[in-house]
């Protein structure tokens, strides 16, 4: 099939939209405005960008099998208040372990504490993971359900007090530099290194991607599904714990109410990178792009001066148009 | 009046590269149950999705009452009424008897603009068509509390209340009990005598006999005849449904049989309807051919052997150890295969390339550092796959979406070649696709079986289940009804025979 010039070009820019229009709005934001196009902005939009990222990582696996995780945000909040908790400075006098065994034993050492919190909310994504695979229940149910408990499991943990008071080996996560950007950027891009690999040299991607195209025909190639979805659960919860943890990090602490649907941004940038929320198409640069374009727009708005609360009708307004054109590129011909 | 009541005259219909209907002709009496008889595939379907207005037709002419008229869509023809009921019902389970018959055209209350349903005309308007019909059913009821019998009673209800002045029956006992049989018989003779004219498509022969006053014959897409019913034997009928040459498009038969590779015994599925009490044993390097008709539940019995399904009783020994089989995962490992029947439900992954199509059920064998995907050694694998079975592709990241029906299959078969199992089984392996890629498959089918591979081929093609098979089972509402050994023995009439029991 041949096709003329112009159809090239429509399809290009069909394929390519939500980038292009990304790219005009960066170039004019940085015409028209001062110290838009400077490095110190582009770092503070990269660490804003790097727990986003991760999250949206996290759910980029639930998008691709067709379901999705209602309880990424919550997860982060309690992910950076178990971290948290373990991470306050002895001296602190609103210190949440004031004495007992907890209180001589914290703080520790925080890499111990992120990995240590990734697998606690492991656990409980693997449960829902479990309802998911094992009972049938629907993605968007059962992630409601943990939403639920993992808040009150937060609240009555934390007692619904906010958390400060961080010892330098943990903030340093925010204000370390390493080749010049923060440690947040590099855990982003370390994440985003794994779960590429993840996704396209290990069996566990291809199944996912197998599951999201096709269930029935994956538990007849022989796929274990079950299994499969249980970890991609899991593992999203483990994402949301880390994304907790850096947020906290960055803000210096952390409240219950921290990361608060922020699942639901992951879903739109995932949706606005081009992962498929019907299942089956989705790669990490998906993820990435999304994020990128929804973070970008919020600062370039902020730099023309456009009211903050007006901001969220434009991001709205940006998805769905972005969106109704990345679904051509699947629903035209028939 | 006029001497039919309904006349098809030289429809035909294409698909691309398939010619459906070649000039088909059908004269339906006033007052008559007119049988539609042919084989799986012979175009009576699509005959009657034309009248119905699902398909446009390429050429012909509809003539009701004498009156020519033309058909565009479903609501078009229940105007004009024609009505149709349907083989896969297709009702609002969640909703009552009333808002399913009245679905699309409910009473309403018009005041000014706002539009309100009436449900008291409609529930009592129902109630006075499911009465006409002997049906003391409650109009409130849900359909979903309704048997698959009795839900097929309102549609036949829906289709009187349309005034319908023919009726179309796409198999309708297919999933019936004797008893509700007897019972759509009486209504349709009350029907007859109302002077309602009715298309009746069924494989069933006593239902045939007992019920049409004519039968028309159509064969590969073409109209054979018309008689009256009470002029044909049965035998007549099959030999004029089957009547045709086997062309050469059969590989030869040079593979050697060897011992038994499989045996399933007295196999019985949980579902009440379905297959049960299978027995049937396959040998390595033997084509076995399962025939029967469509709705025999040859696919749900070896989707049972799969791991599809869930088997009630009955045992599955391979090479004489008796395996257990809860999934398709079970069945692998005992080094069976299965390239299934419905390949956009469960065959393929449509947004997936080739390489992936290809590459799951082999992903797990080909690892480095027993998680780390080989690459290389998976690409030399799927690429050797393309170019044995000649998958006509740019290249193997290619979409399989983007593939004809008889290369996607081959995608498939490549699949399971790359699995390496010694039992393959093959449902209507040939479905849909066109004579070259069936050839090709055909061939591959022959090479696996000189390999000493064992293939269990699901037919409802007689032709290729006839060339293909070594020996045959039949079955017949889930029951093995007959088992053909001898080549010379295979007949198309023979296997018809069987696959007509009940």
């Amino acid at each position: 099939m041949q096709k003329t010039q112009k159809q090239k070009v429509t399809d290009f820019l069909i394929n390519n939209g939500v980038i292009i229009v990304m790219i005009i709005l960066v170039i004019y934001t940085g015409l028209t405005t001062k110290n838009f196009l400077t490095p110190n902005n582009f770092l503070n939009l990269l660490a804003n960008m790097s727990y986003r990222l991760v999250i949206a990582l996290g759910i980029s696996g639930c998008v691709i099998t067709g379901g999705c995780d209602l309880s990424g945000g919550r997860m982060v909040g309690f992910g950076a208040c178990l971290a948290g908790t373990l991470l306050q400075k002895q001296d602190y006098s609103g210190r949440f372990f004031k004495d007992g065994f907890m209180a001589s034993i914290t703080p520790m050492n925080p890499f111990v504490v992120l990995l240590l919190v990734m697998l606690i909310c492991a656990c409980f994504g693997a449960i829902t993971g479990w309802f998911i695979a094992y009972l049938s229940v629907p993605p968007f149910i059962s992630t409601l359900a943990m939403m639920e408990i993992i808040y009150g499991i937060g609240l009555i943990y934390t007692g619904a007090t906010p958390l400060g008071g961080y010892i330098t080996g943990y903030t340093i996560f925010s204000t370390g530099r390493f080749l010049g950007l923060s440690w947040l950027i590099w855990m982003a891009v370390g994440m985003s290194a794994i779960t590429w690999f993840i996704y396209n040299m290990t069996r566990h991607g291809k199944y996912m991607y197998a599951i999201g195209g096709n269930v029935q025909a994956a538990e007849v190639a022989g796929v274990p599904v079950k299994i499969t979805l249980l970890i991609i659960y899991a593992k999203a919860s483990a994402f949301f714990a880390m994304a907790g943890f850096m947020l906290g990090a960055k803000a210096g602490g952390a409240s219950i109410n921290t990361g608060l649907s922020y699942e639901m941004e992951g879903i739109a940038a995932c949706a606005l990178g081009g992962v498929s929320v019907t299942g089956g198409r989705g790669k990490v640069s998906s993820a990435i792009v999304g994020v990128a374009v929804l973070e970008l727009l919020k600062v370039a708005l902020q730099f023309l001066g456009v009211d903050a609360n007006a901001q969220y009708i434009a991001i709205g307004i940006v998805i769905f148009v972005a969106i109704s054109l990345d679904i051509r590129k699947y629903v035209q011909k028939k | 009046m006029a001497e039919y009541k309904l006349e098809l005259k030289n429809v035909s219909k294409s698909f691309p590269g398939v010619k459906a209907l070649d000039h088909v002709n059908l004269a339906v009496r006033p007052g008559t149950v007119h049988a539609l008889m042919g084989e799986n595939g012979a175009g009576k379907s699509t005959l009657m999705k034309c009248l119905f207005g699902i398909y446009h037709m390429d050429e012909g002419e509809i003539y009701l009452d004498g009156e020519k008229v033309t058909i565009s869509n479903p609501d078009d023809a229940m105007k004009k009424g024609v009505a149709m009921v349907h083989q896969e019902l297709q009702p609002v389970l969640a909703r009552n008897i009333a808002e399913n018959m009245y679905l699309g055209r409910f009473p309403v209350h018009k005041y000014g603009p706002l539009q309100v349903i009436d449900h008291k005309t409609m529930f009592e308007e129902t109630e006075k068509w499911l009465k006409e019909l002997g049906l003391d059913y409650n109009p409130k009821a849900l359909l979903s509390s309704l048997s698959i019998g009795q839900m097929q009673m309102v549609e036949i209800a829906k289709a009187v209340s349309h005034e319908a002045k023919v009726i179309i029956f796409d198999e309708p006992t297919s999933s019936l009990s004797d008893k509700e049989v007897d019972f759509l018989f009486k209504v349709m003779n009350d029907l007859r005598d109302r002077g309602v004219s009715m298309i009746y498509i069924s494989h069933k022969m006593d239902e045939i006999k007992r019920i049409s006053d004519d039968i028309t014959i159509m064969r590969d897409g073409t109209y054979i005849g018309t008689w009256r019913a009470a002029e044909m034997s049965t035998e007549d009928i099959i030999t004029k449904m089957v009547g045709r040459e086997l062309t050469q498009i059969y590989p030869d038969h040079d593979h050697e049989i060897g011992d038994v590779v499989l045996e399933a015994e007295h196999v019985t599925s949980i579902l009440p309807k379905s297959f049960k009490d299978c027995t049937f044993n396959v040998r390595k390097g033997e084509i076995l051919g399962f025939g029967g008709l469509v709705g025999a539940q040859r696919t749900e019995l070896m989707e049972g052997i799969f791991g599809i399904r869930h088997l009630a009783e009955g045992t599955v020994k391979v090479d004489g150890k008796e395996v257990k089989i809860k999934r398709p995962k079970d069945a692998m490992d005992a080094g069976i295969g299965m390239i299934t029947e419905d390949r956009r439900g469960n065959g393929i992954f449509g947004c997936l390339s080739i390489k992936d199509n290809v590459g799951i059920s082999i992903y797990n064998k080909h690892l480095e550092a027993g998680f780390v995907l080989n690459h290389p050694e998976i690409n030399h694998i799927v690429d050797d796959s393309i170019k044995q079975l000649s998958i006509k592709t740019p290249s193997m990241q290619q979409h399989i979406e983007n593939l004809s029906g008889g290369n996607q299959q081959k995608v498939i078969v490549a699949r399971w070649l790359a699995n390496d199992p010694e039992i393959l089984i093959m449902d209507e392996p040939t479905r849909g696709i066109d004579i070259g890629a069936k050839h090709e498959i055909y061939e591959i089918m022959e090479t696996l079986a000189r390999q000493g591979k064992a293939i269990i081929m699901i037919s409802s093609e007689m032709p290729e289940l006839l060339g293909m098979a070594d020996r045959v089972y039949v079955m017949c509402n889930g029951k093995i009804t007959g088992e053909i050994t001898d080549k010379e023995d295979m007949t198309q009439e023979k296997v018809m025979t069987f696959a007509t029991q009940f």
